[in-house]
C-alpha cells in the first residue's frame, strides 16, 4: 500500500550499538505511541541529498515498553536511509507514522516456525518475545554471518533457551528449509525475514513440502538481491530514452527522475504495478520481487522496477507508453 | 480518540447467540469495528474484519467457499485466519494481503469475540454464564438491540430499584424499593444483594412459586466487567429458612445479563432467564421468555430516551444516589480495564 501515512512529531530518547554494525533506536512520539502487535512497523521521514523519503522499520519489544524501539543495519551500498538513521543521536527530532502491521503473527496457532537472516531478525525478534510470554510452542531459526554480528543474538539465547537455534555461516552453517519444516504439522505456520536468497529458499522449500502457500508469512522490504548494487543503463526506446541508474537508487526513482511515468504502490517488490516489460538485457537480472513467480522470473520478461535490478550492464524495457 | 472510548478492547465479549452463526457469512459491528461471522466446516466460528484488504469492500457482500470468504467486488479469497489464498490475475500472493481476524471462543451457548491484543486472549477469561447450558437449568432468552451507551444498560440491571417504577405491574412493588441492600465488591465483581422478607409476592413470582402466602425474595446481583450482569433471584415461603441457604422449598431463577457495545450509542443486549424448576416444561420456557421480551421492551423505551438525553447535554453528567453503589463500582471495575490500555509514553511513567 502506499504509504500516506500521517507522520508525528518524535524524539530520539536513546542510541545503542548492538554489534559493529546494527545500532538500536529509541523514538517517543510528542504524543505518546500507539498500541501495536508483534511484526509491525513505523515508516521514519529520512533525508537524501536534501529530499524528503520514508524508511520503514519494524517495531522491537512491546507497547508497555513505552517507546517505539527501531534497530538498523549501517548499509555499506545504502540509498541515504541507514546513513542518515546512523547519524541520529539522542534528542534529535524527527517525524515518524502510527504502527501498521502488515505481518501478523497468527493468534492461537498449534506450532511456529520463524526463521530470521541477519537485520532480518527484527520483526521475527518482537514475535519470539510474544510467542514465549503466551508459552505458544515455536522454534526460531536465526542465521547470522558471525556470532559477533548477532544483534538481539545472547538475549534470546537467555530467554528462548533450545528454543533458538544459531545458524553461522562463518561456521559454515545453512539453514536446512526441508528439515525445518518437516516437524511442523500441516495447519503449523512459518515466518521468514532474512535476505532474498534466504527467502527464495524457504519458498522454494515450503513448496516442496506440498504446504500451502498461505502458510509462509514473510516480509521483505525489497532491499537485498542476489548480487550488490551496481550502476546499470536502462534503455526506453518507445520514448528515446536512455537513463543511467546508480548503485544507492533504484530504477523507479531513475525513471521518474528522468520524466518517465510508471505506476507504482508499495514501492518494496509486492504488488506487481511497476512491472516493465523485458525488450532485451545485457548482464544479469537481479529480481528482488515477491510480486513475480519463479517461472515468470526464470523467463526474465519482466522486472518489478521499484526494487530489482541489472547487475552490470543495461537493459531495456517497455513501459504501458505506446507512442502515437 | 483514546479518551473517549467507554469500553475496553482487551475482553470478550458476546457476538451473537450460537444459533445465530451458520455456514453463511453473517455482518456485525463490535466495539465500532465491522466484524463478519461464519462457521467453518468443522463447526469452528470465524471472525474476520468487514473490509476486504484491497479495497475495503465488505466481506460480508460476497460468498462462502468451503472455509473461506470470497471478497464479492473482485474475488480476492481469504480463510478464517483472514490470509489472503487467491489473488486474480497474478501468479503469486502479496504478502502483506490479510485481514484482521478475532479470537473467538464458543461458550455457554455465545459466541465471544477478542477485540484487543490477540495475545491475550486468554479463554479462561469468558464470563461465567454457565447456568445457560447446565443442565440443572432450563430457559431461553433473546437479543435487545438497546440504542444507548452499554453502561446504561448495566446501570438499569445494577439499580433493581427501577422495577417498581418501569415494571410495576409484573415485577416491582413497594417492597423493593423499600427494602435495605447491600454493596459489595472484589476485584473482579461488585454485588448488590437484597432481601425483602416476609412481603407478599409480585404477579410473576406468585404464579412461579404456586403456593399462597408470604415469602422471602431475594435478589442477589453480580456484575463482571466489561459488561456481564447475572441476577440470582426468587421466593420462598416465608420462615422456611431461604436468607438462611435454605432455599428447597423456594423457585430459583438467573436473569442472565451481558452487553457488547456496537458503537458509543448502541448496544447488543443479550438476555437469558434460566430456571431451576419444572425443568422439562418448554411451554413455561416459551411464556417467561414471551413475558420478559414484554417487561424488557419497557427498559428499551427508557434506555433510547435516557441516551436522547445524555447526547442533548453531554456534559451535564449524572447525579448519583446511594441506590447507585452497584453501578458506581461497576463503572469503575470498566475504567479500570479501559485505564490499563491506554498506551502510556514513557515519560508520563516516570
Amino acid at each position: 500500500m502506499a504509504d500516506e501515512a500521517l507522520l508525528q512529531p518524535a524524539t530520539v530518547v536513546a542510541v545503542r550499538d548492538l554489534t559493529p554494525t546494527v545500532r538500536s533506536l529509541e523514538i517517543l512520539p510528542a504524543d505518546g505511541i500507539l498500541p501495536f502487535t508483534p511484526g509491525s512497523h513505523i515508516a521514519v521521514q529520512v533525508c537524501i541529498n536534501g529530499r524528503p523519503d520514508r524508511r520503514h522499520y519494524s517495531l522491537l519489544g512491546r507497547p508497555e515498553d513505552g517507546c517505539y524501539r527501531i534497530a538498523v543495519r549501517r548499509m555499506p551500498h545504502s540509498r541515504g536511509g541507514s546513513i542518515f538513521m546512523w547519524d541520529l543521536r539522542e534528542g534529535d527530532a524527527l517525524a515518524v507514522s502510527a504502527p501498521r502491521n502488515a505481518f501478523p503473527l497468527k493468534g492461537g496457532g498449534s506450532a511456529y516456525l520463524l526463521i530470521a537472516g541477519g537485520i532480518g531478525i527484527t520483526p521475527i525478534h518482537a514475535m519470539a518475545m510474544a510467542l514465549a510470554d503466551a508459552e505458544a510452542p515455536f522454534r526460531l531459526l536465526y542465521g547470522v554471518r558471525s556470532r559477533s554480528d548477532a544483534p538481539f543474538g545472547d538475549a534470546l539465547a537467555t530467554r528462548l533457551g533450545n528454543r533458538l537455534e544459531l545458524v553461522v555461516e562463518e561456521e559454515g552453517g545453512l539453514i536446512d528449509m526441508a528439515a525445518a519444516f518437516a516437524p511442523l504439522p500441516d495447519n503449523g505456520e512459518a515466518y521468514v525475514c532474512g535476505p532474498m536468497g534466504m527467502l527464495e529458499a524457504a519458498l522454494a522449500g515450503w513448496r516442496a513440502a506440498g504446504r500451502p502457500a498461505e502458510r509462509l508469512r514473510f516480509e521483505t522490504f525489497g532491499n537485498s538481491g542476489h548480487r550488490a548494487a551496481q550502476p546499470f543503463i536502462v534503455r526506453v526506446p518507445d520514448l528515446g530514452r536512455e537513463i543511467r541508474v546508480e548503485a544507492n537508487q533504484t530504477m523507479l526513482d531513475a525513471l521518474d527522475a528522468a520524466g518517465v511515468e510508471v505506476l507504482s504502490d508499495c514501492r518494496r517488490g509486492e504488488c506487481g504495478l511497476c512491472n516493465v516489460d523485458v525488450v532485451a538485457c545485457e548482464g544479469e537480472l537481479d529480481h528482488r520481487d515477491v510480486f513475480l513467480s519463479e517461472g515468470q522470473k526464470a523467463e526474465g520478461r519482466q522486472l518489478c522496477a521499484c526494487v530489482s535490478r541489472v547487475a552490470g550492464g543495461s537493459v531495456t524495457i517497455r513501459t504501458g507508453y505506446r507512442p502515437l | 480518540m483514546s479518551e473517549t472510548r467507554s469500553y475496553p478492547l482487551n475482553a470478550w465479549y458476546a457476538a451473537a447467540w450460537d444459533t445465530d452463526i451458520g455456514k453463511t457469512l453473517l455482518a456485525r459491528t463490535i466495539c465500532d469495528t465491522a466484524v463478519v461471522l461464519y462457521r467453518r466446516r468443522d463447526g469452528s466460528v470465524a471472525a474476520l474484519e468487514d473490509a476486504c484488504w484491497h479495497r475495503q469492500a465488505p466481506l460480508s457482500m460476497g460468498r462462502l467457499d468451503g472455509d473461506n470468504v470470497v471478497c464479492g467486488y473482485h474475488g480476492l479469497v481469504f480463510n478464517g485466519d483472514g490470509r489472503c489464498v487467491r489473488m486474480p490475475s497474478q501468479e503469486t500472493l502479496n504478502p502483506s494481503a490479510c485481514v484482521r481476524s478475532f479470537p473467538v471462543v464458543e461458550r455457554h451457548r455465545h459466541i465471544w469475540l477478542w477485540m484487543g491484543d490477540p495475545a491475550l486472549a486468554d479463554p479462561s477469561r469468558v464470563p461465567d454464564l454457565h447456568w445457560n447450558d447446565d443442565p440443572a437449568w432450563a430457559g431461553d432468552g433473546r437479543t435487545i438491540h438497546a440504542k444507548c451507551n452499554y453502561r446504561l444498560v448495566v446501570d438499569n440491571l445494577m439499580d433493581l430499584t427501577h422495577e417498581t417504577f418501569v415494571h410495576g405491574s409484573s415485577l416491582g412493588n413497594d417492597a423493593i424499593a423499600e427494602a435495605a441492600f447491600e454493596s459489595t465488591h472484589n476485584e473482579r465483581y461488585a454485588y448488590i444483594t437484597r432481601w425483602m422478607k416476609n412481603i407478599d409476592p409480585p404477579p410473576f413470582w406468585a404464579s412461579q412459586l404456586g403456593k399462597p402466602g408470604k415469602v422471602d425474595r431475594w435478589q442477589i446481583i453480580r456484575f463482571e466487567p466489561p459488561g456481564t450482569v447475572t441476577i440470582d433471584v426468587g421466593v420462598a415461603p416465608v420462615g422456611t429458612g431461604a436468607p438462611e441457604g435454605d432455599r428447597g422449598a423456594g423457585v430459583n431463577g438467573f436473569v442472565l445479563n451481558t452487553m457488547t457495545p456496537e458503537t458509543e450509542s448502541t448496544t447488543h443486549y443479550f438476555w437469558n432467564f434460566c430456571r431451576g424448576y419444572r425443568l422439562g416444561e418448554q411451554r413455561l420456557t416459551n411464556e417467561i421468555r414471551d413475558a420478559i421480551t414484554r417487561v424488557f421492551g419497557e427498559d428499551e423505551l427508557m434506555f433510547a430516551a435516557q441516551q436522547k438525553g445524555i447526547e442533548r447535554n453531554p456534559h451535564r453528567g449524572f447525579n448519583n444516589l446511594n441506590i447507585d453503589a452497584g453501578s458506581l463500582w461497576a463503572r469503575r471495575l470498566i475504567q479500570q480495564m479501559v485505564e490499563a490500555e491506554r498506551p502510556r509514553s514513557r515519560l508520563a511513567a516516570e
